[in-house]
């Protein structure tokens, strides 16, 4: 960290600080909706994310998480959370109600993929159409590369889930998504690449006893949104922060440990892909 | 055959071990039951409330049908180190008793039906029936290696679904061999400890047995003396066999010497008839011999040779009608009965004899008045003991005779201390010519017996400890033969 850097993070620091504090409303804490769009269950890690978020804001911060998306959405829309990092594909579902803030940058761009992942014992398998009449697990009926990408593939065959596979289930996570094909529950699964490289990283025996069949073309890598009732002094401040992050030590390491290298402002556009098979699908 | 035939040395401290060994299998085993029924009950209470636990937790996610969910439900009590309470499996069916969910699904998988599973499970389904279950219920299968816990998993008095726990049967190995463990280190314990109490125990019981199989097991080689056998002396059962064996034994021994008794004087009786009949044979010619010469003598004439060889053979053939005689005894009735002067004179003829060896002579005489008895033979019989007596005697010895009357007759007592007759001589000790060495001809005892027995008298000889003794009773003739 050299000097501009840190009197950069300390400016922002300040200026959020001093934005940010409106007469009776300084303790009043940032209220984040998280989604396991990255591996969100590593408490540790969120607590120590969400103290730096709150000394960089220079208010507290609170992360929210819920059993689904859909959960998160609907309070990012009652304005219940200030921001939220959701998949694309809620968001171009709710694009009027909620604004994008950032798109985290993975391997230097804002994008990711969907993988279908099979069991490691299954050494046949080799595209989607293998899987038919077996048991597929889907992650989250809202996320796109774990449940939309799918729906879209079969719905470009003329198929739908119901008939195509013997038997779907939710596991409300990318990483469960991965645990249920490791274990047998599921012959195949649809999972965020992102979530997989990362689980593959610190977690190598569990990915390792699944095989990654197909990989699909990239899409916009899910934002953070905020709640369209969020300030725009608040919406700075946070964006400036997510922004800084890649700059300051604490924040590199963070990022390290998300394996993302930072945070771009992002365009909607990055997620017409997603609205375009949402629509195709019927789900728009 | 080995064991029937082993000692009661070792008999008894064998059946003491066996005994031991058998209460500690029985003993063992009762516990090892109580154990069994006591880790099934605590089994099944705990896996029975594993079971309201997870099936309540359950409902939720069959109602909103969330496989995933329900997964990591059953899936939890495995991940503690002590995986589910000794549960092996953990599975919940459907309604259509299909596998919804199983903690093994690759083994297990989902929408399988149970019977298709494999025998274990197609017995399972068939002990589960038709119904749906709304109870929950340990199923125990006879041939399985498995028993289940069966838990419903109810909403509403809606049957959703079945939640089965597996345990291996296998559960309780480790515990029971543990205690079989202790049991047998409690029970070589206490082996260590009985083994030398029984063996000391059945050594002290057998021994009076064994003392008397050896002393019976002598019984007809000879007739064990009662001080060799040592018997155990009680009034148990081995101690009465004891005393019965004693007074057989002493049975034994009388008929022994009555038999030995009866065989001498049978002996003794053909002796004197083959004696008198041979001394008869040779008195006729020897009488017939012996006129010839006097004969021949008286008118002859013989020149001196011829007298001094007639005179030679005379005494030769006098010698032989000597010893004849004496062999010959016979009863030549006197004219006098036996007065206490008769006995009197045998004292004073003894008395040189006495002097001459420096004896102590007890004369004990109860006899004072004239008994019904020949006096001559009477005498020949006492001088004879007597003569015997002072004879068998060490010089400065004692003498002792002894004359009373006892059952209707005449008791004579001679008894003496010196060498005592060695027991294989006693029994011919009255044949003739026995033990005829140093002095005498060996014919005195024959002769006193023949007497003895011309009187319809009795003689008994006893020996013992330096004392010999010679007991000569004589009945009493009746007065008017007198």
């Amino acid at each position: 960290m050299n000097r501009r850097t840190l009197l950069r993070a300390l400016g922002a620091g300040l200026a959020t600080t001093l934005l940010g504090r409106p007469a009776g409303a300084d303790a009043a804490p940032l209220r984040i909706g998280l989604t396991p769009v990255f591996l969100d269950d590593q408490t540790a890690f969120l607590n120590e994310w969400r103290d730096y978020l709150a000394a960089r804001l220079g208010r507290p911060v609170v992360f929210v998480q819920r059993s689904s998306y859909r959960e998160i959405v609907d309070e990012v829309m009652a304005h219940r959370l200030d921001l939220a990092w959701v998949c694309g594909y809620p968001f171009v579902r709710e694009q009027a109600r909620m604004r994008l803030l950032a798109v985290p940058l993975y391997l230097g761009r804002p994008l990711y993929r969907s993988y279908l992942i099979v069991s490691g014992d299954d050494g046949v398998s080799a595209s989607l159409d293998d899987l038919e009449g077996r048991i597929f697990a889907f992650s989250d009926p809202n996320s796109n590369s774990g449940h939309l990408y799918t729906l879209y593939q079969l719905q470009q065959r003329g198929e739908n889930p119901e008939r195509f596979f013997r038997r779907t289930f939710f596991t409300w996570s990318h990483r469960r998504v991965v645990e249920a094909v490791a274990v047998g529950m599921a012959d195949g699964g649809a999972v965020d690449g992102y979530v997989w490289d990362t689980l593959s990283r610190i977690h190598p025996e569990i990915t390792g006893q699944t095989r990654v069949v197909a990989r699909s073309e990239t899409f916009g890598f899910p934002p953070l949104v905020a709640s369209v009732s969020l300030s725009q002094a608040d919406f700075d401040a946070a964006q400036s922060v997510l922004m800084e992050m890649p700059r300051d030590e604490v924040g590199a390491r963070l990022l390290h440990k998300l394996n993302l290298d930072g945070f771009v402002e992002g365009d909607v556009a990055l997620f017409d892909d997603i609205a375009e098979m949402a629509r195709a699908t019927g789900r728009l | 055959m080995l064991l029937r035939n082993l000692s009661f040395r070792y008999k008894i401290p064998l059946r003491a071990t066996v005994l031991v060994l058998i209460t500690a299998v029985l003993i063992t085993g009762a516990i090892l039951a109580r154990e069994y029924d006591q880790v099934r009950r605590d089994l099944f209470e705990n896996a029975e409330s594993m079971g309201r636990l997870l099936s309540n937790t359950l409902v939720t996610p069959l109602l909103h049908d969330d496989v995933w969910r329900a997964y990591e439900i059953i899936d939890s009590p495995f991940k503690g180190e002590e995986s589910a309470l000794g549960a092996e499996l953990i599975m919940v069916l459907d309604t259509q008793r299909r596998v919804y969910v199983s903690t093994q699904p690759r083994n297990y998988p989902m929408l399988v039906p149970l019977d298709e599973l494999g025998p274990a499970y197609a017995d399972l389904n068939r002990a589960l029936g038709n119904a749906p279950d709304l109870t929950h219920r340990a199923v125990d299968l006879p041939n399985a290696a498995q028993f289940h816990m069966v838990a419903p998993i109810v909403f509403d008095g809606v049957h959703l679904g079945t939640l089965v726990m597996e345990y291996p049967k296998s559960l309780f190995i480790p515990r029971f061999v543990s205690i079989v463990g202790r049991a047998a280190l409690v029970t070589l314990l206490v082996l260590v400890v009985l083994l030398p109490v029984s063996w000391y125990w059945g050594r002290r019981m057998a021994d009076p047995l064994v003392r008397l199989s050896e002393c019976m097991g002598r019984v007809g080689r000879e007739i064990p003396l009662e001080s060799e056998c040592r018997l155990y002396e009680s009034k148990d059962e081995i101690g009465r066999a004891g005393t019965q064996l004693k007074r057989m034994l002493s049975e034994l021994r009388q008929k022994q010497e009555l038999e030995r008794g009866v065989m001498a004087s049978e002996r003794l009786a053909a002796v004197g008839r083959l004696t008198a009949s041979i001394a008869h044979e040779i008195n006729n010619p020897l009488g017939g011999m012996l006129n010839a010469l006097s004969t021949y003598r008286r008118h002859g004439n013989p020149d001196a040779v011829t007298a001094r060889t007639l005179s030679l053979l005379e005494r030769g053939l006098l010698q032989i009608k000597e010893t004849v005689g004496a062999l010959l005894v016979e009863v030549r009735l006197e004219g006098h009965a036996l007065t206490p002067q008769d006995l009197h004179d045998i004292h004073t003829l003894v008395l040189p004899d006495v002097h001459a060896k420096s004896l102590d002579l007890v004369w004990d005489i109860q006899v004072t008045q004239t008994l019904a008895l020949p006096s001559t033979q009477v005498r020949q019989i006492l001088l004879n003991l007597l003569l015997n007596a002072i004879q068998a005697s060490e010089p400065g010895g004692k003498v002792k005779c002894r004359l009373r009357l006892r059952d209707g007759g005449l008791l004579m007592e001679v008894r003496n201390r010196g060498v005592p007759i060695p027991p294989e001589q006693m029994n011919r000790l009255f044949e003739p010519f026995f033990g005829a060495s140093g002095r005498g001809h060996g014919l005195g005892l024959w002769v006193t017996y023949q007497l003895v027995q011309q009187m319809e008298g009795r003689i008994h000889v006893q020996s013992t400890h330096g004392t010999t003794e010679f007991r000569v009773h004589l009945p009493l003739r009746d007065q008017e033969a007198a």
